[in-house]
């Protein structure tokens, strides 16, 4: 097998035998990227000078015999996620010459577990968005079909996982940003638990919404990486004081008795499409054949998801996107006399539409007279949205779910109508409302040939019922071994 | 309800942006189509429902109050588009 087509568990295999270096590994991955992603545009930076020596490093490690969990492993990470001395750009001309001075905390913990760091990866601009169209450079491309969406906002990360640019990436997921685009690409993704990841360093979008997520080839690769990015960082005040088990541990153990919930709301959707309910119906049947058993639970604030979102998420975004003054860092606007007329030329030049349109949406909402009717209304359906979930897992261990209501669609498609690109997230957008982990997996595709993705939903905390109810699927089914054609 | 030119120049002032006169028409137009969308979650009961602001009920956080290393200054000023003797650059703002 080519080198860059393995999994993470085989190249820990190979590089601990040293039967590969991580030297060959990694020159095999920056070859791909130089091959492939001139067509598909997943990254924004490729950090090959960084990756070569610490590929050398991890050698070293490997000789020495004391390689850790990710020693040797080449990753991406998605642009948000800040990279000491590598370009950290959100997708966006205002953060085009940004360069951050200290590394995110997820980016310590990977590199201390020896990870091996190939590049930034493309997304929406400060991932609003859930196409990878609405980057300031360039559009990711689905490498399933190159006409295609790759779903977003982490879209470069899958399609690079997808395409073999890297054995798995980071990505972040605020309303669907790591599941969606996993589903599209065909790749599995994981939205932790609110808290489970340190978001420090992560650049905030939706500070009550955001959080950190790998992307992979598999159900195991998928908790490697959950494994060293997981865990209370005093430096986020939201991350949660827990102990971090090995989330591969009990991947094999048995499900049998194992309860998943079928949330009927769902599945009455109108816009579902019949191809991907026929494949979630057909993953459901998988799993009771495996030992599952299946209730029908209730989630009767679901279709009210978008709308609260798209008050709470613009609210979060607008005021965090206040730093954006032309001052500190980032674009600064030329021949400008007065500071106010600095922050409005600076920023109108520097955010897109989208973010633009965010944050018109936001200060609305949070303008005087307003915040009660938007705000505050929203934040007290939230509440409804988190109990309806309290509520079905007094039921079930699992919530069963489709990820999107259909496979990619056209580039260009949604870009003149944002509200049918909001409508497109309304399976993903109540997991970080109720903050629970949720996570993606393949489990069919479209007559076109497209990838479908299955929805895990967890209670708080429970990535392992998530992974290991996943690894049991994946072992039934052989859609994650399917490649793209490239 | 229908978002006007006049409220899209308001919410940009506030928000710090500058919009063209093509902006405002599309803008006006799409905040209208959004909000009546969002308008949907007057038909919910939330009487006596608390808001979520954290979905994870994680209450305060509190550390010891000690001395950490922080950026040092020439770091710090290092992505200032313009900086000079360690401090960032604004435009006069009293005249």
């Amino acid at each position: 097998m080519a080198l860059h087509a393995l999994t993470i568990h085989q190249a820990r295999e190979l590089l601990d035998r040293r039967d590969i270096s991580a030297r060959e590994l990694t020159r095999a991955v920056l070859d791909r990227i130089t091959a492939l992603d001139g067509c598909l545009g997943a990254f924004l930076t490729v950090s090959e000078e960084l990756a070569l020596s610490q590929a050398d490093a991890a050698d070293r490690a490997l000789k020495q015999g004391r390689a850790a969990a990710l020693t040797g492993i080449p990753l991406a990470v998605k642009d948000l996620i800040c990279t000491a001395g590598v370009p950290t750009t959100c997708g966006s001309r205002i953060l085009e010459s940004f360069v951050p001075p200290f590394d995110a905390t997820v980016m310590r913990q990977l590199y201390a577990a020896g990870a091996v760091m190939v590049g930034k990866t493309n997304m929406d601009e400060f991932a609003m968005g859930s196409t990878s169209e609405h980057s300031a450079f360039k559009a990711v491309r689905n490498p399933w079909n190159t006409d295609r969406i790759p779903g977003g906002s982490s879209g470069g990360s899958a399609a690079a996982v997808a395409a073999d640019l890297c054995l798995g990436a980071l990505g972040s997921d605020t309303g669907g940003s790591i599941r969606q685009p996993a589903a599209h690409c065909g790749v599995v993704g994981l939205k932790p638990t609110y808290g489970r990841v340190s978001r420090y360093g992560l650049v905030a979008f939706a500070s009550s919404l955001d959080q950190i997520g790998p992307l992979a080839k598999d159900v195991t690769d998928c908790a490697l990486i959950l494994n060293v990015i997981a865990g209370h960082d005093p430096a986020d005040s939201t991350s949660a004081p827990l102990e971090v088990q090995d989330f591969t541990r009990n991947l094999k153990d048995g499900i049998e008795g194992m309860t998943i919930g079928l949330p009927q709301e769902y599945f009455h959707l109108q816009g579902l499409c019949p191809e991907v309910a026929a494949a979630v119906q057909a993953a459901v049947e998988t799993l009771a054949g495996i030992g599952v058993r299946t209730v029908e639970v209730s989630l009767p604030h679901a279709p009210f998801a978008v709308a609260a979102y798209y008050v709470i998420a613009p609210a979060e975004a607008s005021s965090n996107l206040a730093r954006y003054d032309g001052v500190k860092y980032g674009l600064r606007a030329d021949g400008v006399q007065e500071l106010a007329e600095l922050y409005r030329r600076t920023r109108s030049e520097g955010f897109g539409p989208e973010v633009q349109r965010r944050i018109m949406i936001g200060t609305y909402c949070l303008s005087a007279g307003y915040y009660d009717a938007y705000y505050g209304k929203a934040s007290q359906v939230r509440t409804l949205i988190r109990q309806d979930f309290e509520n079905a897992f007094d039921r079930c261990d699992v919530i069963v779910a489709p990820v999107t209501p259909t496979a990619a669609f056209a580039l260009g498609e949604k870009v003149k109508d944002p509200l049918q690109m909001y409508l497109s997230d309304i399976f993903t957008l109540s997991a970080n409302m109720a903050g629970i982990p949720g996570l993606s997996i393949p489990c069919g595709f479209s007559h076109e040939g497209l990838p479908i993705g299955l929805q895990l939903l967890g209670r708080h905390f429970d990535e392992a019922s998530l992974l290991r109810l996943a690894y049991h699927f994946e072992q039934a089914t052989d859609f994650h071994r399917r490649k793209a054609p490239l | 309800m229908s978002i006007s030119r006049q409220d899209v120049l308001h919410v940009a002032s506030l928000a710090r942006l500058d919009l063209d006169e093509a902006g405002l028409d599309t803008y006006a137009q799409q905040l209208t189509e959004i909000l009546a969308y969002v308008a949907q979650l007057e038909r919910i009961d939330t009487a006596g429902v608390p808001p979520t602001a954290n979905a994870v009920a994680l209450h305060n956080a509190f550390r010891e109050d000690r001395r950490l290393s922080h950026l040092e200054p020439a770091k710090a000023l290092a992505n200032a588009p313009w900086a000079e003797d360690g401090g960032f650059i604004v435009p006069k703002i009293v005249g």
